[in-house]
């Protein structure tokens, strides 16, 4: 087979602009570049502009119009949910108790942890193999003084799609709210709010083929944040500083597109994740599949492949032209491996070997069997070299 | 320390040697007639090392590996491999003074927070050094009885 140029399967690291999301927002940018507080009509332009996305957004989420925040990434949403009502109680003097999960993103997880240090009762629950919480434990886990839960819809590094519906009517039956991370779902998957009954919702534009640092958050609009960000009072308070209005425009487009989209496509990319999974479980021996089989994002797929080393393969892989990240320690800032993958209860030797293979709107199953070919050549030779890999028995445990 | 091939994670010379690693033990048929053998490292950490060594005439004339690993844990084995066995082989005294730091600067540098984990070279080395002189010393008690 000819090498190909690139074959990029880390869509959900993030994706390239679409090209009619970059045209709508290119006026923006030298033409109609006004500041939204501005009382003339570039300031208006910009203003209808910015007012004419959270409309169209709001569409799409089946909320109101000023339930949306826009910020500045999935990670600065993230902080406004949670921080934005914790604040709310420190500035009355009290502070309270906060839900979430192991499998979090970090930008959940280690705010929960600074939220922690300073007072608040934080509580992280268990997940299991495939990286579902228990409901049970959920339940007995909502006091009086929990201010929120904040469960990820869906998992960045393997994909487990969480009930979020069900999730949301214990938090509302025990009386508190749901804040759910809607990054990687965004894409694929249904972000009607009331069908799913989140109280606040984060998304971001780098998941959905717009810009990078673009993001928003919904809220309800009967709940009362504090903002993070204090200055001009721009987002009704909630998020101060001059909007990015090109970023703003690209987002709705972004979302737009990707509800139109979203059942074909969401089909398309199932039927390539489980065809690839498939030929991988059959051609590569103690091919490990990380996370749920069907509750599972349509562009998922994670494999720990025992006995060898996760960046090595990527290296390899990336050698051949092939993007792909990696649960090892070695990829990341830390020694240890993926929180996700060591939560679940793997251990660390079959962390340090996970691969996560996004796929995306240009993948293609001739790509797909490209990256299969080269994974069995490089999984194979990283196994020849590997001291713990014993050919036809698999990981020596000792 | 000027770290050099910045196209790259790391130096020229590691992806010279992760690429194409050097002296990597494909079959035990290989190691026969070898007379040192060291393991070190954890699955654990991320990392494991295995290294075959055959020693005559005080000098290291053979040297195989097998690694689990980062790039830079199979780049750090296979330059060693190479550092031990050039010019003839080292000589064994020479070898156990070998240290991380030598095997770094030879590779052109390594991020700071891989050189903890990844080189570990040096470690099987010795192992294996230690290995070999026990069995010579197996052997001449075994001649003195």
């Amino acid at each position: 087979m000819k090498k190909p140029k690139e074959i990029y399967l880390d869509y959900s690291a993030t994706t390239p602009v679409r090209e009619e999301v970059l045209k709508e927002a290119l006026p923006y940018f030298s033409e109609k570049f006004g500041n939204p507080s501005s009382f003339h009509s570039r300031g208006l332009e910009a203003k209808n502009a910015i007012e004419s996305a959270r409309k169209r957004i709001a569409k799409i989420l089946n909320c109101e119009a000023e339930e949306i925040i826009f910020c500045g990434s999935g990670t600065e949403s993230i902080n406004l949910a949670i921080k934005g009502i914790a604040f709310r109680e420190l500035a009355k003097g009290k502070r309270g108790h906060f839900i979430t999960q192991k499998t979090e993103h970090e930008a959940v997880l280690k705010t929960m942890d600074w939220l922690k240090r300073i007072g608040f009762e934080i509580t992280y629950l268990n997940v299991d193999e495939n990286g579902l919480i228990d409901l049970g434990e959920l339940t007995r886990s909502i006091k009086e003084d929990t201010l929120l839960v904040s469960i990820m819809y869906a998992n960045n590094e393997v994909g487990t799609i969480q009930p979020i519906k069900e999730i949301a009517e214990i938090c509302h039956k025990k009386n508190t709210l749901l804040h759910t991370d809607a990054c990687q779902a965004s894409e694929y998957l249904d972000l009607n709010v009331k069908k799913l009954g989140a109280d606040l919702m984060t998304l971001n534009g780098s998941k959905v083929y717009s810009f990078k640092g673009t993001g928003l958050l919904y809220k309800r609009k009967e709940i009362e944040i504090e903002a993070l960000i204090h200055g001009g009072g721009q987002e009704s308070g909630a998020r101060s500083g001059t909007e990015n209005v090109p970023g703003i425009v690209a987002l709705a487009k972004a979302l737009e597109i990707a509800e139109w989209e979203k059942k074909k496509e969401a089909k398309r990319i199932t039927a390539l994740r489980d065809y690839f999974i498939k030929r991988v479980e059959k051609e590569i021996p103690k091919a490990k599949l990380n996370g749920h089989r069907t509750k599972r994002l349509p562009n998922n797929v994670n494999f720990s492949f025992e006995g060898i080393e996760g960046e090595s393969l990527i290296l390899y892989m990336n050698e051949e032209g092939v993007r792909l990240s990696t649960g090892s320690a070695c990829s990341s800032k830390s020694l240890d491996p993926s929180h996700v993958l060591t939560a679940m209860g793997i251990d660390h030797g079959t962390a340090h070997g996970s691969i996560r293979f996004s796929l995306g709107k240009e993948t293609t199953k001739k790509e797909l069997d490209f990256v299969i070919g080269k994974l069995k050549e490089k999984v194979e030779f990283l196994r020849r070299i590997s001291p713990v890999w014993k050919k036809g028995k698999g990981v020596r445990k000792k | 320390m000027k770290v050099e091939g910045q196209d790259w994670f790391y130096s020229k010379t590691v992806k010279e040697h992760f690429m194409k690693p050097k002296n990597f033990l494909n079959d035990l048929k290989e190691v026969k007639g070898f007379n040192g053998y060291g393991k070190t490292g954890n699955m654990k950490c991320g990392d494991v090392m295995e290294m075959w060594i055959k020693v005559a005439d005080g000098r290291i004339k053979g040297c195989k590996w097998r690694t689990f690993g980062c790039a830079s844990a199979i780049a750090s084995t296979s330059i060693l491999s190479e550092m031990v066995t050039e010019k003839g082989g080292m000589k064994i005294e020479d070898a156990l003074k070998i240290t991380g730091k030598e095997i770094m600067e030879r590779l052109g540098g390594l991020p700071a927070v891989k050189v903890h984990c990844s080189v570990l070279g040096d470690q099987a080395l010795r192992e294996a050094i230690k290995d070999y002189e026990k069995k010579q010393s197996n052997k001449k008690t075994k001649q003195n009885k």
